[in-house]
């Protein structure tokens, strides 16, 4: 295999002039988004740069409780962003916890029956690979439930008027509201999707990229790919099948009501 | 007999009364004053307070989908959810029969986005007559229709109060309450502040 090519900050900084020529022609054509362009790329940075300093620190340490630690904080970060991206969410406690309890069921069970029985890193919980995998099926569950759980509240609000009219005529609460959450389950599988059929066609996926770029041999990284995206499959399907589920069965009641009065107002 | 016993809710009530076999009882009153919640607290759509029952059969006995079976309400905005028309009537020989009497025979294979609102209302007071319900609330079911479409509603209307189904109906013309009611309940402040008597 061909050696690895490390980078320097100078290679990053000369990637990084793309960027700013977008900037620039924002700038120049009143596109009104190099603001939030230069804010973007600038947090990004500090982040990975910030990621890359804990991780270091937390592969040295090989400790269960301060792994265990960081995926909390991961958890923490995307329930907050599920909670962030719904444009109508659920009133109190359940509008946070519900997406970031989807979000960690999934992931988790994806990630430790993997690491425990797939891949079997000694120890299993070895921060090396779960914090990397965690982040990867993680970050793909978190995308899956915030887009199904906005369309599941989006659309209930804005069709409220039908499901009370089968609810009138007899309909059950899972009756009346199953198409919106069929329509909420699709919306969430959507990305893995059409990220699952492109992949290897017309993009090589991140981490694949990776591996190969630092030397490893393409069918060991192909391996690699193949099974975070069936992780990735996996716990986006029990995160999304998860949240959508109890968060009709909270816009709904026993006696067959719709309660959208459980939903928070929508911010201006 | 619908019976209403201490009904409220956090907005209206509590209300107390009850609806013979056959009997129309008009529900009038200024907007904002609970008439449409009263019926959606009736048929359990809402959370609600106290006792509904119909005949000897009380509300809490029955599962609430039963319960809007037995007790249909038509609200004053009626919701759609397929494109075709007869896709929300369950059977749709019954469904022609009622379409008939609203001089609708077709309509059953008509898109509900080409329907105009006198339609929508139309195929509403079908849509719920055909479950046959045993009970009838419906909230100003002739609004937006022009004299004649309202004559053909109030026609079946008659029909089913000669079965002996009681009818509960927010209307905010005098006439109609008239013609159809026995008896006219004024909502006030959300709340039953006076019962009278409509003249024969």
């Amino acid at each position: 295999m061909s050696e690895y090519v490390t980078l320097s900050y100078w290679d990053l900084a000369g990637a990084s002039i793309f960027l700013i020529v977008n900037g620039l022609v924002s700038l120049k054509l009143q596109l009104g988004v190099e603001r939030q362009l230069l804010w973007s790329a600038l947090r990004m940075v500090v982040q990975l740069l910030f990621i890359g300093l804990v991780l270091k620190a937390v592969f040295a340490a090989t400790s269960p409780a301060v792994t265990l630690i960081l995926a909390l904080i991961m958890i923490g970060f995307a329930g907050r962003e599920v909670w962030a991206r719904q444009d109508r969410k659920l009133a109190g406690i359940w509008g946070i916890g519900l997406g970031a309890g989807a979000t960690m069921f999934g992931g988790t069970v994806v990630t430790v029956v993997s690491l425990s029985m797939l891949i079997g890193p000694t120890p299993w919980w070895s921060p090396q690979y779960a914090l990397p995998l965690f982040g990867m099926v993680l970050g793909n569950t978190m995308t899956g439930v915030s887009l199904a759980l906005d369309t599941l509240h989006s659309r209930l609000y804005r069709e409220r008027v039908a499901v009370e009219a089968q609810l009138l005529l007899g309909r059950t609460r899972w009756e009346a509201t199953g198409p919106f959450l069929r329509q909420a389950l699709r919306s969430g599988f959507n990305p893995i999707l059409n990220t699952m059929a492109v992949t290897g066609v017309v993009s090589i996926p991140g981490m694949m990229t990776g591996q190969i770029l630092s030397g490893v041999d393409p069918q060991e990284a192909v391996k690699y790919q193949l099974l975070i995206m069936f992780l990735i499959g996996g716990a986006t399907g029990i995160g999304v099948l998860g949240a959508v589920v109890v968060s009709a069965w909270r816009l709904t009641d026993t006696r067959h009501r719709l309660r959208l009065d459980r939903l928070q107002p929508k911010a201006a | 007999m619908l019976t209403l016993r201490q009904l409220e809710t956090d907005l209206i009530g509590p209300i107390t009364v009850s609806i013979e076999a056959g009997e129309c009882v008009t529900v009038v009153g200024a907007s904002g004053t609970g008439k449409s919640l009263l019926l959606r607290a009736i048929v359990d759509l809402d959370p609600n307070r106290g006792c509904v029952s119909l005949g000897s059969q009380d509300r809490s006995s029955v599962s609430a989908d039963q319960w809007r079976r037995l007790v249909a309400l038509v609200p004053a905005e009626s919701g759609w959810w397929a494109d075709r028309v007869g896709d929300h009537f369950e059977d749709e020989t019954k469904a022609a029969v009622l379409l008939s009497a609203l001089a609708m025979p077709d309509a059953l294979d008509w898109e509900v986005s080409r329907l105009s609102t006198g339609e929508r209302h139309r195929l509403a007071i079908c849509r719920a007559l055909h479950v046959q319900p045993k009970a009838l609330l419906l909230d100003e079911p002739t609004a937006a229709l022009d004299d004649a479409a309202t004559e053909r509603v109030e026609m079946l209307l008659t029909q089913q109060l000669s079965l002996g189904i009681p009818i509960l109906m927010v209307t905010h013309d005098p006439r109609q309450a008239k013609r159809l009611g026995n008896r006219t309940l004024v909502m006030q402040d959300k709340t039953l502040v006076n019962s009278e008597e409509t003249p024969a």
